[in-house]
């Protein structure tokens, strides 16, 4: 087990804490390609952690890999200092930890407040017969967990379309409505995939300041992979570059964005 | 009735009728907001109790006598309650446009000298930190929404929960304080203060004592019979006038509820919830929801359709008249009551006024066809005519005499007179006490009689007794034969059809009237597709000969309804022309807030003008105009003069003798 070091306080006030997961070493096969090249790194608790590359750099499968989706084929993940083994995706989301996909993997059918209600199925205790029956204590739980949901729709200011089925809804109003969901899961770490891909620049600066505000308010880790540069270099604390499934950068923002093996990733060069 | 007579004199101010409210109606709902999904409601007694240790909490934070209290936020019960807990505390609460901007913020903080600022969120309370350098006398800033708060300087800074949880615990420090405090007011002292939105130069700050707005209230209930019952929605800017007369004047005079949205956009959900039996609104909202409502129209199935514009007809014909008790055949009546099952019914329960029992509309022109729409549904729409010196109040329709084209009757205990350069002038318990440190503007505003200026243009119907308002009192000029020029009336008139965005008459001191037209791209453009009317650009369009024919077609319309005016019948366009570009704000000839500015457009259109009357049938322009980056840019164009038809009027009746 690694040594819990002590974490630092940023310049805007926000506490980092010590390491909550480590990847060591991680490979991951497909078959012959090799999405993931000996990566490893850590993400601290309480931290805005960007992920960045190029296309097909492998920053999904990493995230995947975090999120416990995919099993990595070399190296291990340690998670609050113990190894985690392969796990079943309700045992990842009963770990704290929730995700948003780079396309909307929402019910189109359903209102947003549905939508929003099933984040939280993991943390219903209430048996098949009593929620079928609406009896005993399904009634009162459900009650408990619509108070959290109305919090988050307040959070992140969607009262208008509460009762609005998500299929009618704009592209980023959408891309809300999968971050409430994950967050009524009250995760630990949220996974962010993409959460500004297509959006215009009001959506994004929206999108901009609940990230900061979920990080600021409920404390929880954020590891986001994101194109945009500078909502990049605003936002995250700490940055992974990926290249090629390697990891050729990790550092602060402005670290990073110095380092050439990073422009050359970007700008493009001759590879030999 | 005699002991209640008596209550109701002695309640000269706005905590007091709180405490006869409280005795009254206690048990009965007094707010109601929606908050996580649910209507929460306060009742007049518990309203009382929160008001009242917020005055204390305010009390702890020293506030004293004559201070002024700057309010910043959305309609909440929260902010509703802090301008009665000022009063309590014999300060004056102050409240302002939440979608100011720092500078305007800054400007009306420092001329009322406020000490106090509760904001709703942070967002105004950043707007309050990056002022509060320059505006010194600002002590201490509360706020009612705590999210993104917590790392604030909290030395000067305090959530208001935190105030009225103090106020409770400071309870017999300062009761005696607040009771000897609220003992003080009387019908004179200052109920608030409010800043005129400052069209013309730097805002001004209206006070309105106690009695302006409690004779305004008592006069303006009892002319709609408002009881108890009435339910409201809060949700106009709380630094407007009418706003406070609706949500605190008459709420506490009749003791009524007032219900405040989630927010913003929910206005329409919680409208529909709620089903407010008393609403106001401006035309715009009136004019969206029908938008909404023609636009899903379009999209239903045919027989739902068939059915709508088939009652929707009959809704027209005899709707209004239904509605103002006039004689309609039973045939009618029994159609009419299967139209409001089939179609009224669920239209209005969709739209929210399933309830209404009076709605008014007032700030600008609504067009005729959106009053009668409402009308003819059964909606008890009506007009009123104010403003912020008045408290609001000084024409009305009464039940039964409204019409789209007047603003009403004096309003109870309003006297109106027309000068004699056809201005209309005001004198009522409503009229505002003076202009905040400004007893220049006072003085010209308000006569040594009382009598006050509106700087419009009306004159009095014959036979109705009904004020029609024509324009701003400086626009209204003369022709060159001495008849009466009223632009404003003319281009609102043809602004009511949709293929018009703007349009400029010009005729004063000549002998007859001209208009400049801006079509409007979205709807003509429509229509142009719709009938294979292929073009390129706006100007093309613009310059189009069946454009023109339509245009003309509206003009004509309108000169046929001007003539029927006797007093406004030379006011017909006889010729006109379709501008090859849209007014715009960039080049100076409109404002920021789209209104027209005539001399500008004259001045630099002034070959046009010419054109227009010497008689010739094209003019060939070049008009400067500036990009949104401010580079210039020049576009040349010939456009086409084109003559309309002119009804015969009182002018051709006098050109005969």
């Amino acid at each position: 087990m690694k040594d819990m070091n002590e974490g630092w306080v940023t310049a805007d006030g926000r506490k980092i804490g010590g390491v909550l997961m480590e990847l060591r070493n991680i490979t991951l096969k497909f078959g012959g390609v090799t999405a993931i090249k000996d990566i490893s790194f850590d993400i601290r608790d309480g931290e805005i952690r960007a992920i960045i590359g190029p296309n097909g750099a492998g920053k999904s499968s990493m995230l995947n890999v975090i999120s416990g989706f995919y099993v990595p084929t070399e190296g291990s993940v340690w998670f609050k200092g113990y190894q985690r083994g392969p796990m079943k995706p309700y045992q990842v989301a009963q770990l704290g930890i929730a995700r948003t996909f780079q396309n909307i993997a929402l019910f189109d059918g359903m209102s947003v407040l549905d939508n929003i209600m099933t984040g939280r199925l993991t943390l219903m205790k209430s048996g098949l017969f009593s929620q079928a029956f609406w009896w005993g204590g399904a009634s009162r739980e459900e009650e408990a967990h619509r108070e959290k949901v109305e919090k988050i729709i307040d959070f992140l200011e969607i009262q208008n379309i509460r009762k609005t089925p998500v299929g009618r809804l704009p592209y980023g109003l959408k891309k809300r409505v999968e971050l409430a969901r994950a967050l009524a899961a009250e995760p630990k770490i949220l996974l962010l995939d993409e959460p500004m891909a297509g959006m215009n620049v009001e959506e994004k600066e929206d999108m901009c300041r609940f990230i900061l505000d979920v990080n600021d308010e409920f404390g929880t880790t954020i590891v986001l992979i994101e194109h945009d540069m500078g909502v990049v270099m605003d936002l995250s604390d700490r940055v992974v570059v990926m290249d090629y499934g390697k990891k050729i950068g990790d550092g602060p923002p402005e670290e990073v964005r110095s380092n050439q093996a990073v422009i050359d990733a970007y700008l493009g060069v001759a590879h030999d | 009735m005699a002991d209640r007579t008596a209550a109701e004199h002695s309640a000269q101010s706005i905590p007091a009728l709180l405490a006869r409210n409280v005795a009254r109606y206690g048990g009965y709902p007094a707010y109601r907001e929606k908050e996580f999904g649910i209507w929460q409601s306060w009742t007049w007694a518990q309203a009382d109790e929160e008001i009242r240790a917020l005055a204390m909490g305010l009390l702890s934070l020293g506030v004293a006598r004559g201070d002024h209290i700057a309010i910043i936020g959305r309609n909440r019960p929260a902010h509703y309650w802090a301008m009665v807990a000022a009063q309590m505390c014999g300060a004056v609460p102050v409240p302002l446009y939440q979608d100011a901007v720092a500078e305007e913020m800054a400007y009306v903080l420092g001329h009322c000298g406020a000490r106090f600022v509760l904001c709703g969120d942070q967002e105004q309370v950043d707007k309050v930190v990056e002022i509060e350098d320059r505006i010194h006398t600002i002590e201490h800033v509360m706020y009612t929404d705590k999210r993104g708060m917590r790392k604030y300087d909290h030395s000067r800074m305090n959530a208001l929960a935190d105030v009225i949880a103090e106020g409770k615990a400071g309870h017999y420090r300062y009761q005696e304080e607040l009771e000897a405090r609220i003992a003080e007011l009387t019908y004179d002292s200052t109920c608030v203060m409010l800043y005129t939105s400052g069209t013309t130069g730097k805002p001004k700050g209206v006070v309105l004592s106690n009695r302006n707005i409690i004779e305004t209230a008592k006069n303006s209930v009892s002319f709609d019979k408002l009881t108890r019952m009435e339910e409201v929605l809060a949700y106009l800017p709380m630094a407007w006038v009418g706003d406070f007369i609706f949500s605190v004047g008459q709420a506490y005079w009749a003791g009524f509820t007032v219900n405040c949205p989630e927010n913003a956009a929910t206005m329409m959900t919680d409208l529909r919830e709620i089903g407010p039996t008393y609403f106001f609104a401006p035309p715009r909202v009136f004019e969206g929801q029908l938008t909404q409502v023609m636009i899903r129209m379009e999209d239903a199935g045919r027989v739902k359709k068939w059915l709508f514009d088939h009652y929707m007809a009959l809704a027209r014909r005899v709707g209004p008249a239904i509605l103002d008790g006039e004689p309609v055949g039973m045939l009618d009546r029994l159609r009419y009551a299967l139209g409001g099952f089939f179609i009224y019914g669920p239209l209005k329960n969709t739209l929210g006024f399933s309830r209404i029992r009076v709605g008014y509309t007032a700030g600008e022109a609504i067009g005729p066809e959106i009053f009668d729409f409402y009308r003819s549904l059964g909606i008890n729409l009506k007009q009123l005519y104010g403003q912020t010196e008045a408290s609001v109040f000084i024409t009305q329709q009464p039940d039964g005499q409204v019409r789209s084209d007047t603003v009403g009757v004096p309003s109870p205990g309003v006297e109106v007179k027309i000068g004699e350069n056809g201005e209309v002038y005001y004198r009522s318990p409503g009229t505002f006490v003076e202009y905040y440190n400004n007893p220049d503007s006072t003085a010209s505003t308000k006569d040594a009689e009382g009598w006050v200026a509106t700087g419009d243009a009306g004159f009095f119907e014959e036979g109705s007794g009904h004020l029609r308002i024509i324009d701003r009192a400086k626009d209204v000029g003369k022709l060159a034969d001495g008849r009466l020029f009223a632009p404003k009336y003319v281009e609102n008139k043809l602004k009511f059809y949709p293929s018009i965005l703007e349009a400029v008459v010009f005729g004063a001191g000549r002998d007859r009237c001209t208009a400049f037209i801006n079509i409007d791209l979205t709807a003509v453009g429509n229509w142009a597709e719709r009938n294979n009317i292929a073009y390129a650009s706006y100007q093309e369009l613009a310059g189009h000969p069946k454009v023109y024919d339509m245009i003309r077609g509206h003009i004509d319309e309108v000169n046929a309804s001007v003539a029927r005016d006797p007093m406004l019948s030379g006011c017909q366009i006889h010729r006109f022309l379709i501008l090859h570009k849209e007014l715009d704000a960039d080049d100076g000839e409109m404002t920021r807030t789209r209104k027209v500015r005539r001399n500008i457009v004259a001045e630099k259109y002034a070959d046009l003008i010419d054109a227009l009357y010497d008689g010739r049938d094209s003019v060939y322009t070049e008009t400067e105009v500036t990009y949104e980056d401010g580079r210039k840019g020049a576009i040349k164009a010939t456009l086409t003069l084109a003559d309309a038809t002119v009804a015969p009027g009182v002018q051709l009746a006098e050109a005969a003798e």
